[in-house]
């Protein structure tokens, strides 16, 4: 099978999935209850997918433990998908340094849990979302005002000053980084400890699960309406009186916040973190996992994480090509899916009318 | 005392600073002039620089036969035959440079825009085929004609894709770029003779201090950088202001529908418009390696970032604002980590590009290469 049809298989899969989600759709609304509870539990039965016969064999992670790789990189990459979503697909904000709030995240649970005082994770957690989301204000004040593509690159700016902040502060614990970090809590049979990767799925499956839901309440609401706004036409919704400022600083901290979020449930699990874990290019994976995914699609962003995360484990075969790999495989699925593989609907709308050939938007942009 | 360090060596990092700003420069107008045109960060720009570097390093060594080290020694040349070993790394940097700023334009955001051709099918089609030959095959031989055997059904499938002529949003192509960079970084590194390892370029140039300024040596390569970097500069700008051609670029920058219907072909402005910043990014890199005399696949990196923030602190789409823009970040790294220390250099950069954005938000000299010519 050559890489474009197994390209083209993926994306009529995507085509399949929006297609059963509106038959779905039809159905009374116990069939879809009791089908939305079917699929929670096979993703919580996750961990032991790889023991099933045809499926074990697609998602098993040759060289890697298939639990680890769901806590350390798709739970994480999925939670941080869903966060800059709300930035890059939700308000049309381009954010190249996502990875400084993760590490915001991360390191206020390092500090507070084991650098400078021992505080327990449940009560660091809620410290580390409410200060990535300062974090954000603070960045998204004087930035917000700028247009799309300086944003980017203050934003890029961003990540590598708290990466380089961290990396030179010994207050900080400098290159050498913070170890010891707590655990969160054990919960009757859940205990997490470094030999047992579950507890901290579940952990992690939950709070994605209470996070989507979040943030589909949001997206329904007025704020998600005004993002919607922004994003097509920043000058039209100011004009029908969206105060635009403030809805782009709402979506940059609601995103920055999980973004911490992410960052905390990170620091809780590998108990040790160093700046080198929070490299710019991670900042970049991250946006990739989001319009790969479909940019402003939740379930794209979902898609995109998961998939980002879980990718480069499953080829462990091509060992150092795997990179190679995702660099090309990004290019190619760009080329023939521009809108990601689950695009948003509105978009799809829109992609419709480009069809035809249109001499409209010659360059991928109007002024 | 960190600020007796800057007294004493005020002038020496003012050389350095300029030197170095120069090279940011070169690179900047790369992102500057297809930002202009396009509104895209061409993000793979800094690949276009590291290849720049190592065909420095190849028409050196494999081309010219240079070895490393001779009898011990750097192989120093002098007089003609130096200049002449100079202007044939130059030519190679800039024409592998330019010819591949102008094959990632084709393959990687052409198809984008909906007018992809067959050149970018068959150089997609050829990474698909080599693609999967690596699930097959363990040597590069083998990859490679696998590779080649399938470009050709590969390539006229994706020619049909391309028929349908869809326009991409404009995130996908800044996606793209990154994919592409990614791609060619880790091609360098995985096939490269000596993998991640970083690479030395032979030393022809004996770096000797030509003369003394405020107490300061005056080194050879970095009056060649200056003058080079400057010479470069203005023969872009000569050609976008007085050209035909230039004028092409200055039209669909301003506006690309009014350019189409007045009989611009946009499509091959924006080849030149990418070739142009290619060739500016292979000078760049040419001077690189005669002042670091070195290159490493992941080079372009960081330089990348830094050369798009001065053309962003200069004014991205203003190709003077790209020259001012790298002096500017190449002075204030060199003064800063000398008051603040070495690690904090990259700081510095972005807090400068945060308060001048802040106070000029079209950064210095706005942005304008629509109206380049003043």
């Amino acid at each position: 099978m050559s890489l474009s049809e197994s390209l083209r298989s993926v994306t009529s899969g995507a085509r399949s999935v929006s297609r059963l989600g509106e038959a779905l759709g039809k159905q009374s609304r116990s069939v879809r209850w009791s089908f939305g509870a079917i699929c929670i539990l096979a993703l919580y039965l996750l961990p032991w997918w790889p023991n099933v016969p045809v499926l074990g064999w697609i998602v098993e992670t040759p060289g890697t433990s298939f639990p680890s790789v769901l806590t350390d990189q798709v739970v994480i990459f999925v939670l941080v998908a869903l966060g800059l979503n709300v930035v890059v697909g939700l308000a049309g904000l381009l954010d190249l340094g996502y990875v400084g709030f993760y590490a915001v995240g991360a390191y206020t649970v390092a500090i507070l849990s084991s650098q400078h005082a021992n505080l327990p994770w449940l009560l660091c957690m809620p410290i580390a979302v409410l200060v990535s989301m300062l974090a954000g204000v603070i960045l998204g004040t004087p930035t917000l005002r700028l247009r799309g593509d300086y944003l980017a690159i203050v934003t890029l700016g961003f990540g590598e000053i708290i990466r380089i902040t961290a990396n030179n502060m010994h207050w900080l614990g400098d290159s050498r980084g913070i170890s010891k970090i707590a655990t969160p809590p054990s919960i009757g049979p859940l205990k997490f400890t470094v030999l047992d990767a579950k507890p901290y799925f579940f952990l992690g499956l939950t709070t994605i699960l209470i996070v989507i839901f979040l943030l589909r309440r949001l997206e329904n609401s007025r704020v998600g309406r005004s993002w919607n706004a922004i994003r097509e036409d920043e000058d039209a919704a100011e004009l029908m009186g969206v105060d635009t400022f403030k809805f782009k600083l709402w979506a940059f901290a609601i995103g920055a916040a999980i973004g911490g979020l992410a960052g905390s449930l990170y620091a809780g699990k590998v108990q040790f973190i160093n700046p080198s874990n929070f490299p710019l290019q991670l900042s970049i994976l991250f946006l990739a996992a989001v319009v790969l995914g479909g940019a402003g699609n939740m379930w794209g962003a979902v898609v995109g994480g998961a998939l980002v995360a879980w990718m480069p484990e499953r080829f462990r075969g091509f060992a150092d090509k795997r990179v190679f790999v995702f660099g090309v495989a990004l290019v190619l699925v760009m080329v023939f899916r521009p809108q990601g593989l689950i695009p948003r609907k509105i978009r799809k709308e829109r992609w419709l009318e480009s069809w035809k050939p249109s001499t409209e938007t010659a360059l991928g942009h109007k002024e | 005392m960190r600020d007796w360090l800057i007294y004493r060596t005020f002038w020496d990092l003012t050389v350095t600073g300029v030197a170095l700003g120069s090279i940011y420069a070169l690179v900047a107008l790369g992102y500057t002039l297809v930002y202009g045109v396009l509104r895209l960060i061409n993000f793979a720009h800094s690949e276009i620089f590291m290849i720049g570097t190592f065909a420095s390093l190849i028409t050196a060594t494999n081309v010219l036969g240079l070895p490393m080290l001779e009898a011990g020694q750097y192989p120093y040349r002098t007089g003609f035959q130096l200049v002449l070993i100079l202007l044939a790394c130059l030519l190679g940097s800039m024409v592998l440079s330019g010819a591949g700023a102008v094959a990632l334009e084709r393959a990687a955001y052409r198809p984008l825009r909906g007018s992809g051709d067959q050149f970018g099918a068959v150089v997609l089609a050829f990474v698909s085929a080599f693609v999967v030959g690596l699930i097959f095959f363990d040597t590069p031989k083998s990859n490679l004609i696998f590779g080649i055997i399938g470009t050709g059904p590969i390539a006229w499938m994706y020619l049909n894709i391309f028929r349908r002529g869809r326009q991409a949003p404009r995130l996908a192509f800044l996606i793209s770029a990154i994919g592409a960079s990614t791609a060619i970084t880790e091609a360098v590194a995985i096939w490269g003779p000596r993998d991640r390892e970083q690479y030395q370029t032979p030393r022809v140039l004996e770096k000797k201090t030509l003369f003394k300024l405020f107490g300061t040596d005056i080194r050879i390569d970095y009056v060649i950088v200056i003058i080079g970097a400057l010479l470069m500069m203005t023969a872009l700008l000569l050609f976008v202001n007085r050209t035909r051609l230039g004028r092409g670029v200055r039209a669909v920058a301003q506006d690309v529908e009014t350019a189409k219907i007045l009989g611009v072909n946009v499509d091959f402005v924006i080849l030149i418009t990418f070739l142009l910043g290619g060739v500016m990014a292979g000078g760049a890199a040419m001077m690189f390696t005669l002042v670091y005399d070195q290159s490493k696949f992941n080079i372009g990196f960081l330089l990348g970032v830094k050369s798009f923030t001065a053309a962003v602190l200069g004014g991205i789409g203003n190709l003077k604002g790209a020259l001012l823009g790298g002096l500017v970040l190449g002075l204030s790294e060199n003064y800063g980590s000398a008051l603040f220390g070495g690690q904090w250099k990259d700081v510095i950069a972005f807090v400068l590009l945060l308060v001048v954005l802040m106070f000029r938000p079209t950064g210095l000299l706005g942005e304008s290469l629509a109206k380049a010519r003043v």
